[in-house]
């Protein structure tokens, strides 16, 4: 399996990767730093992998993203499968206040994606399969109050993968869209611990089955679809009286 | 990006016997080899952590630093065809067996549990089954990186910086952190182990029983009834194995064993002095033949605990001590048999002691534990005063045969019997780096004993 990693020196990324990698993949892997995709590389191999290439690029530079998917598959001889995972849990206090911030981070977890998934979807189109995945959030679910800034970049990448899969459904390919809840990365170091946070390994075996297997849309660890049937379905009157 | 004064909480870092429970000042976690803080801003002491399964306060540092260092998790290389792998610290041996075994190879040596790191494993240079027949962990590391407190990155190798080389190995993470290591794996025909159960009814039947099995048997360990008395003493199960010559590599992979798990803390009359006595005798007697051979998974051979998530809490939120000894051979074993009788009478010995033979190899650990002789490990559910007075009855035993106990699972010794133990610490302490400490190393150090002759 020939499989693309954008976002892949994340710990989220990294664990689906390594499932790929048992399975003896081969695969391109994408991120900012140069030296932590070098050690990433170098884990997969042991893992398995029987081809690994690295890019290091700064996905903000939208502008880049047809060399980016152009290498990919010209180094592994073209694409199977593709995983979206970059992405930055941002400071909302500071978004709230920094215009030129907000946007940067909406740039990073909203309009990157819809760029790669574009140029990704009319690549796996035209060649009639494939499989796009995508790592959204729960967050995306519901604006709240505390992460609307996150909240609502995550929330467009879930309704334009869901756009997305409509449209190539009819074209074999498939769209999974990944909503986490909270896990243990570095991502999250910064904010306190309670018993919701799961830890990234199975986070990313479960992205790995849900790749396999074609699924649409995954909340992972489960628990969290109930939760968020519950957010969802609370009455907007209520809702925003809540501080959540 | 690096914040140096940020905390990071994602567990609560306790040793595995959960006794003594301290508070750390600051939690750091390592996240990747080259954005490692500033170790000399740190104003405490510091200690490397792993996951936490040291049994006593050696993984403790109290009012202190924790580096954890288990996001190190990376593979770094593995040459296949002469078995060396090179690994970050962090990296647990569990991950490693799962790439390694389908592979045609094993860990050199391997604890009673695998959920440790690599840098842990260097750390206390843990012994195994076939400490008789490979020594301890340390013996097959080739090298590894160790990051002083300075800023210094220094390979260490028995031909390079050959004096930290050997202070770290078993150096209880007291000379810096270790980033990566490299050590030899082991040749294995495949995942499974010629297993033989043999029951004995002594301690002099168990030392006959090790006497011939050493040589023949790669791996060897007894479980012993230590709370049967009179002569009983010493009864329990020899087991012993090799790894099996005659099953290829099976085609698809073993199903995991069904993991169970405690999920809280039992309270604590569960476990008294009659339903261990009740679970040691059906154990005993669960073999009516006197051997049994059968062909096993490596997994529940090597790590039959593993299969038990937080076994620890079996003994209750007061927690437990651990208790491993080593004394060297002696005529009729009078100090082992002395040990097991002061564990009966007391009747707070539990379920899970083991006894093992060590071997002649030489670690090169300046600190290492293990030493030519016999070694008992048990638990002692933690019940005050009592328990510490027993542990300090079975001490004096043991200094008074020149053996040693096993700082890894120590959360009580004294000053005097650990420099009784390990003379050597004086040298040692020459490298430990000047930012580093632990709860363990300053209770064991707070006085110098050297010159007292109670030994």
């Amino acid at each position: 399996m020939k499989v693309l990693i954008l976002g892949a020196t994340s710990a989220i990324a990294h664990e689906t990767a390594k499932h790929f990698a048992a399975d003896g993949a081969e695969l391109f892997l994408v991120g900012r730093s140069a030296d932590k995709l070098n050690v990433v590389c170098d884990d997969l191999r042991v893992r398995g992998a029987t081809r690994i290439e690295t890019f290091a690029v700064n996905l903000n530079q939208l502008e880049r993203h047809e060399e980016v998917i152009d290498a990919a598959i010209r180094a592994l001889g073209g694409l199977d499968a593709a995983l979206i995972a970059h992405g930055t849990l941002g400071d909302q206090q500071r978004a709230q206040a920094d215009v030129p911030y907000m946007l940067d981070e909406f740039t990073t977890n909203a309009i990157s994606y819809m760029a790669l998934m574009t140029r990704l979807a009319n690549v796996f189109e035209a060649q009639k399969r494939g499989c796009l995945a995508v790592i959204s959030s729960v967050a995306g679910d519901r604006g709240r109050g505390s992460n609307y800034v996150y909240g609502a970049a995550k929330g467009a990448v879930s309704l334009f993968a869901q756009g997305l899969r409509n449209r190539l459904s009819k074209s074999g390919v498939v769209v999974v869209t990944i909503k986490p809840g909270f896990v243990d990365t570095p991502m999250t170091a910064h904010l306190k611990k309670n018993p919701l946070f799961a830890k990234p390994a199975p986070v990313g075996r479960r992205i790995y089955t849900a790749m396999l297997r074609g699924e649409s849309v995954v909340y992972v660890p489960w628990f969290w679809w109930w939760i968020m049937l519950i957010i969802r379905n609370i009455p907007e009157a209520i809702f925003k009286k809540l501080s959540l | 990006m690096i914040d140096p004064g940020r905390p990071v909480r994602t567990r609560r870092y306790q040793s595995w016997g959960r006794y003594p429970q301290v508070n750390h000042t600051t939690i750091r976690s390592i996240l990747w080899q080259n954005e490692i803080p500033d170790l000399a801003a740190f104003k405490q002491p510091i200690l490397p952590v792993g996951y936490g399964r040291s049994y006593g306060d050696s993984c403790l540092n109290e009012g202190g630093v924790l580096l954890d260092a288990t996001p190190l998790r990376r593979f770094l290389d593995f040459d296949e065809k002469q078995g060396l792998l090179r690994c970050e610290a962090g990296v647990m041996l569990a991950d490693i067996l799962d790439v390694i075994v389908p592979r045609g190879w094993f860990l050199p040596v391997s604890p009673g549990t695998k959920f440790v790191s690599v840098g842990g494993a260097i750390a206390n240079d843990i012994h195994g089954k076939n400490h008789h027949k490979a020594g301890t962990f340390g013996c097959h590391v080739t090298r590894f990186e160790l990051l002083r407190s300075n800023g210094e990155r220094l390979i260490c190798a028995p031909d390079e910086n050959a004096d930290l080389f050997r202070a770290t190995i078993g150096g209880l993470g007291l000379t810096g952190l270790i980033t990566w290591a490299e050590f030899r794996l082991r040749a294995i025909p495949g995942p499974f182990i010629a297993r033989e159960q043999i029951r004995f009814s002594s301690i002099d039947e168990f030392f006959d029983i090790s006497a011939s099995s050493d040589r023949d048997y790669e791996y060897t360990v007894a479980w012993v009834d230590c709370l049967a008395s009179g002569k009983h003493l010493g009864r329990g199960l020899f087991m012993r194995g090799n790894h099996d010559r005659l099953r290829p590599l099976p085609g698809k992979p073993i199903k995991p064993r069904p993991r169970l798990n405690v999920p809280f803390d039992l309270p604590p009359f569960v476990l008294n002095t009659l339903t261990i006595k009740a679970f040691n005798s059906l154990l005993y007697h669960a073999q009516w033949r006197k051997r049994s051979g059968k062909v096993v998974h490596y997994d529940p051979f090597f790590y039959p605990l593993d299969s038990i998530q937080n076994w620890n809490r079996m003994y209750g939120r007061q927690g437990f001590l651990q208790y491993q000894c080593v004394v060297p051979y002696h005529d009729n074993h009078h100090a082992i048999k002395e040990i097991l009788q002061q564990i009966g009478q007391s009747g707070e010995g539990s379920f899970l002691a083991v006894l093992k033979t060590f071997g002649n190899i030489q670690s090169p650990g300046m600190l290492s534990f293990p030493r030519p002789g016999v070694t008992l490990a048990l638990d002692f559910a933690f019940r005050g005063e009592s328990t510490l007075r027993l542990l300090e009855r079975l001490d004096r035993i043991v200094r008074d045969v020149c053996g040693a106990v096993y700082p890894a699972k120590d959360a009580r010794m004294s000053a005097e019997s650990f420099q009784a133990y390990f003379p050597q610490w004086r040298d040692f302490a020459r490298y430990i780096d000047p930012r580093f400490s632990s709860s363990f190393w300053r209770r064991v150090t707070a006085k110098d004993c050297t010159q007292d002759t109670s030994r």
